[in-house]
């Protein structure tokens, strides 16, 4: 534990914050100039993130106590997740908190809350959500658990810093695995944020909507908090397949200054990259049916099985 | 030690009997409940002295046959499951004491209470095989007893008969193979079984009749059938030992047969058990998510974690077999931390559902709901538990999950192709198995503590007495408390593991206090300590911002209802309506699940109809067949009783002629 790494482990939670709205922002204004249209200035979410804290807190007549903690523990367990992922550097000192498997598990931590809240009202739309929220994330979650397999298989560990390192010191190189893991995390990186096409997140018509559904309830702070812990979701798969498919650039215990500001800068062209793509594939495809859903998911699963049991015959051969 | 224990066990039949005779007596039931917490607290004590001491104490009787005396013996191993037992014996009892005077027949319960907790500790004393299956049968028969404790339900008395069908079973399967072992070992106290030296056929007889005989007990797929009858039918309390503890003492002998008797089962057999534990954990946790039966779901759960423990055994086993000890001890010490854990959280859970049917008479979760409102500790409780079972961080259930997750990832060490290929589906299918069975308790909790009440039951409920609470609360401190500080637990449970394999190793599972890192830090850490400081860290920081930059103001005004009135709460999502996506993505394999709907055109007044058909494949296609055919045979060979003195003594002439026969072919043919 050296000052160095405590200091960038609260930069990296202040960027991972920071930065998420801008990302999110980004990805809609990316959307809207490839719809044609003019669209909101990236700086949107920031406006609205303030706006909703400034407003008044409605609460349904019936919402219990678990409504209202609910909020800050999702955002409480989404930023610190967000946290532990290597952005910029490896030298992070909260790093051995969680592994691949425990972040999973913490945005579950979340997800379970959400869907809870979403039932604690009693209306039939936070039940709707609810419960096709747990149906995506029962598909998603083995299929991400897989890609961790594989990728633990590869490298011999589950903590992304450590895979970071075993990557740049070259022990992967070109891996037909490496391939396929991307591919499903991606589609899991997909479903888990909530975007087309599994879930809208600007739509608001009721019966195609997943996410919206639960939080309907939810205004003022709460809903900021939520908002909030959405885009901070968005930016941690962001730099997780940034961090473990292309960590090149990333910072390393040992290296100095410049490392670092290298790594900043790599970092920041490729969160937009990735944005700028999510954009671009929400563009050009549909919002599936829901129960389209499994084929989209299972695929994911297989996909990462696939991986490993390719990485066996790459062994073999 | 040993003595102690007995001495301490001893006194549980003097409470059955004190029950009995004063079963006319108001105060009687509790005071029994009081007391078995009392002698529950002392064996406990024991079990943590012994796990913490170390070593071997036996004690011999002279009692049982008269070639064999009884034996009992505390090791560290028996020790840690004598903590499971008496823990959740403490819990029981503490909320018994106010709920069994609730009951029906709260004499029944206190007679056979007693009678259950003496038959589970004293098969986890026993030394001799003798003593064991005496000890098992016992626990089998009481719990039976208490299962019947409502016998004037007809499900009760049918839950009862398959139980205790299920039992013979069992026991004569585990009568088997002790039997094999006990001719090769020369005796039947388990150190001749310790030595029996078996050819490899011999051994994996033994393997597979534990496996059958324990399994049965446990709730192995396909051979728990009984267990989501008889669990829920018991008395909540019981319930709660029945699914949290007494499932346990199976898997202790299972462990025992598996690492202890005759020599180390081929690794094949560890694959075996890992495919059977993952294929229990997905199926259990299927089933459980279209109940809706509150504690009919947690008895399916409770299948489930017993899956992802045998999961944890089989690679263990695995490993043995390819000899990496290292790994094995550490696969067997997230077996055991999670048998541990998922006694706590059951425990809780079915506690839970105790006080929920206290309040409301109900276990129909379509007819609960808003419990928040009213039984506000109860649902915090509750709550935890659901959490922990959901293998969510912070809380226990999510450590021994990792744990077993990590080990499958080394699983792939194994030099063998069936591992290699196995260890990945298995890892797919627990990871299914937690992501279900968060599913399906967002469901379970959501119905029955929030939204509004769905009926009038609901509407009038209140928090049950202190006694009942006070267990809940414990439970969920124990369950916070084992997920937030895990590591003084599972170095314990790795000194115990590696004394079971052979091997002295201090640091398989921890990198100083407070990582978690199995192997090495390299390979992967988890620190709850840190994650639940720095989560409340960041909570607090947003808290104080929030407060400093936003407005205070809370109004209440009613829900959003899209501009109809949903006066009614049967507009609420159902218990059935949450698991409809699920049933439709899994259910049409798993249970060939058919939804008809038959929607009357717009001029007809008649209501629409949804029609939901689900089959129950294994009772079906398994144990349907096995009764209709032992139905069958019995009703042919009921034609014997009926035949002449004359023919009665040809066919035991018969008999004896084929007995003969194949005493002397023995002897010609040896």
């Amino acid at each position: 534990m050296t000052l160095t790494s405590i200091l960038w482990q609260i930069m990296q939670t202040l960027i991972c914050l920071g930065a998420a709205p801008l990302v999110t922002g980004f990805v809609r204004f990316v959307k809207a100039r490839l719809n044609g249209r003019q669209g909101p200035s990236p700086l949107q979410p920031y406006r609205d993130l303030a706006r909703l804290l400034r407003k008044e807190l409605v609460l349904a007549e019936n919402a219990s106590w678990l409504f209202r903690i609910t909020p800050y523990l999702i955002f409480g367990f989404t930023w610190m997740a967000a946290s532990l992922v290597p952005s910029f550097t490896t030298n992070l000192v909260l790093i051995p908190t969680a592994d691949m498997i425990t972040l999973v598990a913490m945005l579950g931590a979340a997800r379970f809350m959400i869907a809870l809240a979403g039932l604690d009202v009693g209306t039939s739309f936070g039940g709707l959500g609810a419960s096709r929220e747990m149906m995506i994330a029962s598909l998603a979650e083995p299929a991400m658990l897989m890609t961790v397999f594989t990728l633990a298989l590869l490298t011999g560990t589950t903590s992304p810093a450590r895979i970071v390192d075993f990557v740049l010191a070259g022990g992967v190189g070109l891996q037909v695995s490496m391939g396929l893991a991307l591919v499903a995390m991606i589609l899991v990186a997909i479903a888990e944020n909530g975007r087309i096409p599994i879930d809208n997140p600007a739509t608001h018509l009721e019966l195609t909507m997943v996410h919206e559904a639960m939080v309907l309830e939810y205004s003022g702070r709460h809903l900021a908090l939520i908002e909030a812990a959405a885009m901070v979701r968005l930016m941690l798969y962001i730099s997780l397949i940034s961090c473990i498919f292309m960590p090149w650039g990333i910072s390393q215990s040992g290296k100095g200054l410049e490392g670092l500001v290298i790594g900043l800068f790599a970092y920041g062209f490729k969160v937009m990259t990735l944005a700028a793509l999510l954009g671009l594939f929400e563009t050009v495809i549909a919002k599936m049916r829901v129960f389209r859903y499994a084929d989209f998911l299972g695929g994911a699963l297989l996909l990462s099985l696939l991986a490993t049991l390719v990485l066996y015959v790459s062994e073999a051969v | 030690m040993t003595a102690q224990a007995l001495l301490a066990v001893a006194v549980f039949p003097f409470l059955a009997v004190l029950a009995m005779l004063a079963h006319r007596q108001k105060a009687a039931p509790s005071l029994v409940h009081a007391g078995c917490l009392g002698v529950s607290l002392v064996l406990g004590t024991i079990g943590i002295l012994s796990v913490m001491k170390g070593g071997v104490d036996v004690a011999v009787l002279p009692v049982g046959l008269p070639w064999l005396k009884a034996h009992f013996r505390i090791d560290a191993f028996s020790g840690f499951f004598l903590v499971i037992v008496n823990l959740g014996a403490v819990m029981a009892s503490l909320f018994g004491i106010s709920y069994v005077r609730h009951l029906t027949h709260p004499a029944r319960v206190a007679v056979a209470y007693p009678m259950f907790l003496a038959g589970m500790n004293l098969a986890l004393l026993s030394d001799d095989a003798f003593s064991f299956l005496v000890s098992w049968e016992f626990m089998s028969a009481s719990s039976w007893l208490l299962v019947l404790a409502d016998h004037e339900e007809e499900e009760n008395r049918k839950a009862a008969f398959t139980y205790l069908m299920m039992a013979l079973f069992g026991t004569f399967c585990l009568l088997g193979a002790f039997g094999i072992l006990a001719q090769a070992g020369g005796g039947y106290d388990f150190d001749a079984l310790r030595q029996a030296k078996l050819n490899g056929w011999q051994s994996s007889l033994v393997v597979l009749l534990g496996l059958l005989g324990a399994g049965s007990k446990a709730g192995l797929v396909p051979l728990h059938a009984w267990l989501p009858l008889a669990h829920p039918a018991a008395p909540s309390h019981v319930s709660a030992l029945m699914s949290g503890v007494m499932t346990k003492v199976a898997l202790y002998i299972l462990a025992r047969i598996l690492f202890d008797f005759g020599p180390t089962p081929a690794w094949w057999w560890g694959a075996v058990i890992m495919a059977t534990g993952g294929v229990t954990a997905v199926v259990g946790i299927l089933y459980a998510l279209i109940q809706t039966d509150l504690k009919r779901l947690l008895a399916y759960s409770t299948v489930e974690n017993i899956g992802v423990a045998l999961i944890g055994l089989g690679v263990a086993l695995a490993f043995k077999g390819s000899g990496l000890l290292p790994y094995a001890a550490l696969a067997l010490a997230a077996s055991l931390y999670h048998m541990l854990n998922h006694s706590v959280m059951k425990g809780l859970l079915f506690l839970g559902a105790g006080a929920v049917l206290h309040a409301t008479h109900e276990r129909n979760i379509e007819k609960l709901g808003g419990l928040i409102h009213r039984m506000p500790i109860t649902a915090a409780a509750f709550l935890v538990g659901a959490a922990a079972i959901s293998a969510l961080p912070p809380l226990n259930g999510f450590v021994s999950e990792w744990l077993i997750l990590q080990t499958l990832f080394l699983g792939p060490k194994v030099p063998n192709w069936a591992m290699k290929f196995g260890s990945p589906v298995v890892a797919a299918m627990l990871a299914l198995s937690a992501a279900l069975a968060a599913a399906a308790f967002v469901r379970a909790f959501g119905m029955v503590f929030l939204g509004r009440a769905r009926s009038q039951a609901a509407e009038t409920a209140s928090e049950p007495p202190m006694g009942m609470w006070a267990a809940l609360i414990l439970l969920a401190c124990l369950c916070a408390l084992l997920g937030i500080v895990p590591v003084s637990a599972t170095t314990m449970l790795s000194h115990i593991a590696q004394s079971l394999m052979g091997i002295e190793l201090s640091d398989t599972i921890i990198e100083g206090w407070p990582w978690l890192a199995p192997i090495n830090v390299t390979r992967g850490s988890y620190s709850g300590t840190v994650l639940v400081a720095s989560v409340l860290f960041l909570i607090m920081v947003t808290a104080i911002v929030i407060k400093g930059f936003g407005t205070r103001n809370i109004r209440r005004s009613p829900a959003w209802d899209c501009g109809h009135k949903e006066s009614s709460p049967a507009f609420q999502y159902t218990a059935s309506s949450f698991a409809q996506p699920l049933r439709r993505v899994y259910g049409s394999t798993a249970f060939r699940a058919k939804e008809e709907v038959d929607m009357p055109s717009p001029a007809e007044i008649r209501p629409a109809r949804l029609d939901v058909r689900i089959k129950d494949l294994i009772w079906d296609g398994l144990y349907q067949p096995l009764a209709d055919g032992v139905a069958n045979l019995s009703t042919r060979l009921n034609r014997l009783q009926t035949m002449t003195v004359r023919r009665h003594l040809l066919m035991m002439f018969l008999t004896l002629l084929i007995m003969l026969l194949v005493a002397a072919l023995r002897r010609v043919m040896p």
